[in-house]
């Protein structure tokens, strides 16, 4: 599975609420999220965001609460993933649970530029940035988790469970 | 390839030879927790996704902990929700207030015998990673993560990295394994053990109580860290033997130890007779200073409980500083037996006649005022001497309200002398 779209770039630190504010969380609508997603980071995000853009980031992407809502704004956004040298644990761990792939690599979160265009591969873990002609490669996802990502989330695999009556 | 106890543990339940830290693995569990809060988001997620059963009935428990007994309507609904899917499912490990094994979550799994060596746990809810101490790998995720597990029987993890923390000497008389894992919080930060685990290992671990490792292990997440463990040794064989009989006799656990060449993102040295009493201030657990190294702080309540401090080694500790002495006048001290079977224990030694006399005032089993719930909620400006394990902003009550953390004795002589103090102030 691979996609590639431009990118946004935003500095180290980036806390779930700025991702999506608290003020926004008394709905769980996916899309009404993403309305407001990175709002208090950069108001102009969702006017210019496109379906396949990437987020690339600094150290420590998703820090603060535990709210499962940040991944699910950037993904509804149309981000198709985010790139950064390290995630908060929580936000790590709901991302994928959320079907929105994360992919560490420090050289790539540093390298590649806003605007740039780039293309990930989730099979391999390359990462190539088109627009300056540079490749890196982060540790592929593992199987079960790219089953994960491909399922659209934990819930999606648990519906296909259910198909197969397992 | 040399893995730490983390690594170790894990590496079983993956069903791999070797895990190194940084990997995603998918892991086998042994237990799945919730609680009134976590269990019915992930019950909604489990019936919406069109599932019928779960893994194994008997792997499952399912506690209402936190605002129980029903503080209100809405938390009713939580629990009725909860007990349906518990009696549906036809749950070995739900537990109904009053019933015996019933209190607060991270005391009675222990206490029930459904944590041993080797034993891989998630719990939706932070402090799951309590269970560190008997040897079992334990940590706390989300609603969706349980509603997975409880369908599945496995989640997934990322292989941590392990700071190790090499204990040494013996407490002094009236420092407790709270003061230690404060002290290393204190140390460390609340993120100081961002994603790793902390294994705690040296000749010290042997003069700790099975109580305290309890304690130290349920705050390693308030050092940031994903679990906190112990190695396995006479009392933890000892606590099986009373608690997990049936799968001592069964010999159904399995005891990993560290490689001697595992390698730690660092080590950290702890004296144990160094330790003093330690009280962390508002608003951060990091926050600490040793009693007698600040000016006197007046204290409107003190709480001693939950499952950090409610067990009934807690309960005799309280016992021994509160026994011939009265709780200062104005002052509101509330104690909390961490599940039924503490609190008939206690009531049989007469632990709450020594408590009465002193005038505190006895509570149910319950989370309570731990998380602002109910049973002992502060007003503005209120200040709170609490055995809990968050002093954030707000936690027990009023955003303007303060709790101070710290260990059994230290709550009992606040509770006494009206302001944070130390047991060396009492009278003898
Ligand atoms: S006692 Fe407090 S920290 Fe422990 S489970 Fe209950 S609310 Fe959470």
């Amino acid at each position: 599975m691979s996609i590639q779209g431009h990118v946004f770039k935003y500095g180290a630190n980036v806390d779930t609420d700025v991702i999506i504010p608290a003020r926004y969380l008394n709905t769980a609508e996916p899309a009404e999220l993403a309305r407001h997603c990175m709002e208090d980071l950069d108001p102009s995000f969702i006017s210019r965001v496109q379906p396949g853009d990437i987020l690339v980031a600094g150290a420590n992407f998703g820090c603060g609460s535990s709210r499962e809502h940040a991944p699910v704004a950037i993904k509804a956004s149309g981000i198709s993933c985010v790139i950064a040298p390290s995630f908060a644990r929580i936000f790590f761990r709901n991302a994928i649970n959320m079907g929105l792939p994360i992919l560490e690599c420090t050289e790539a979160a540093e390298a590649i530029q806003n605007g740039d265009r780039v293309s990930v591969d989730f099979d391999t873990g390359r990462i190539e940035n088109l627009t300056r002609g540079q490749t890196f490669t982060a540790r592929p996802f593992p199987p079960f988790i790219r089953r994960i990502i491909e399922a659209d989330g934990l819930m999606g695999t648990l519906r296909q469970l259910q198909g197969k009556g397992e | 390839m040399a893995m730490t106890l983390t690594q170790k543990i894990l590496a079983a339940h993956a069903g791999l030879n070797a895990v190194e830290a940084g990997e995603l693995i998918e892991a086998k569990l042994d237990l799945v927790l919730g609680n009134d809060v976590t269990a019915p988001p992930a019950i909604k997620v489990f019936e919406a996704a069109g599932l019928k059963t779960v893994f194994d009935p008997e792997r499952i428990a399912l506690v209402p902990d936190h605002f129980t007994p029903n503080k209100d309507i809405q938390s009713a609904e939580h629990c009725a929700r909860m007990r349906r899917f518990a009696r549906d499912k036809q749950l070995s490990h739900y537990y109904e207030q009053g019933e015996e094994g019933m209190g607060v979550e991270h005391v009675v799994l222990p206490e029930n015998g459904l944590v041993a060596p080797g034993d891989a746990i998630i719990g939706a809810d932070s402090h799951t990673c309590t269970y560190g101490a008997l040897g079992a790998f334990a940590t706390g995720v989300g609603s969706t993560d349980l509603a997975y597990a409880m369908a599945t029987g496995k989640t997934w993890f990322r292989v941590p990295e392990a700071i190790r923390i090499q204990l040494s000497g013996q407490l002094k008389p009236g420092v407790t394994g709270k003061d230690v894992i404060l002290h290393l919080i204190g140390q460390i930060g609340v993120d100081g053990a961002l994603y790793q685990s902390l294994e705690f290992t040296g000749p010290g671990v042997a003069g700790l109580s099975m109580a305290e490792r309890l304690t130290i292990c349920n705050m390693a997440i308030e050092a940031g860290a994903k679990n906190g463990l112990f190695p396995v040794d006479d009392a933890t064989r000892a606590y099986l033997a009373h608690y997990a009989p049936e799968r001592v006799a069964k010999n159904d656990f399995t005891v990993y130890e560290a490689d001697p060449d595992a390698r730690y993102a660092r080590t950290i040295q702890i004296d144990l007779a160094a330790i003093r009493q330690t009280v962390a201030f508002p608003h951060l657990p990091e926050n600490t200073r040793e009693i007698g190294s600040f000016d006197p702080i007046p204290v409107d309540q003190v709480v001693i409980g939950s499952c950090t401090n409610g067990r009934l080694e807690d309960l005799r500790l309280a016992a021994h500083w509160l026994k011939g002495r009265k709780v200062a006048k104005g002052l509101r001290l509330i104690i909390l037996p961490g599940s039924q079977r503490v609190w008939r224990e206690a009531l049989k030694e007469g632990l709450f006649e020594i408590f009465t006399d002193a005038g505190a005032v006895v509570s149910a089993p319950t989370c309570g005022p731990c998380l602002g719930g109910h049973m002992g909620i502060l007003a503005a400006g209120e200040r709170c001497v609490s055995t809990t394990n968050r002093n954030f902003v707000g936690r027990m009550g009023h955003p303007k309200s303060e709790v101070y953390l710290a260990g059994v004795p230290v709550a009992c002589a606040s509770a006494v002398l009206g302001r944070v103090a130390g047991t060396d102030e009492l009278d003898a």
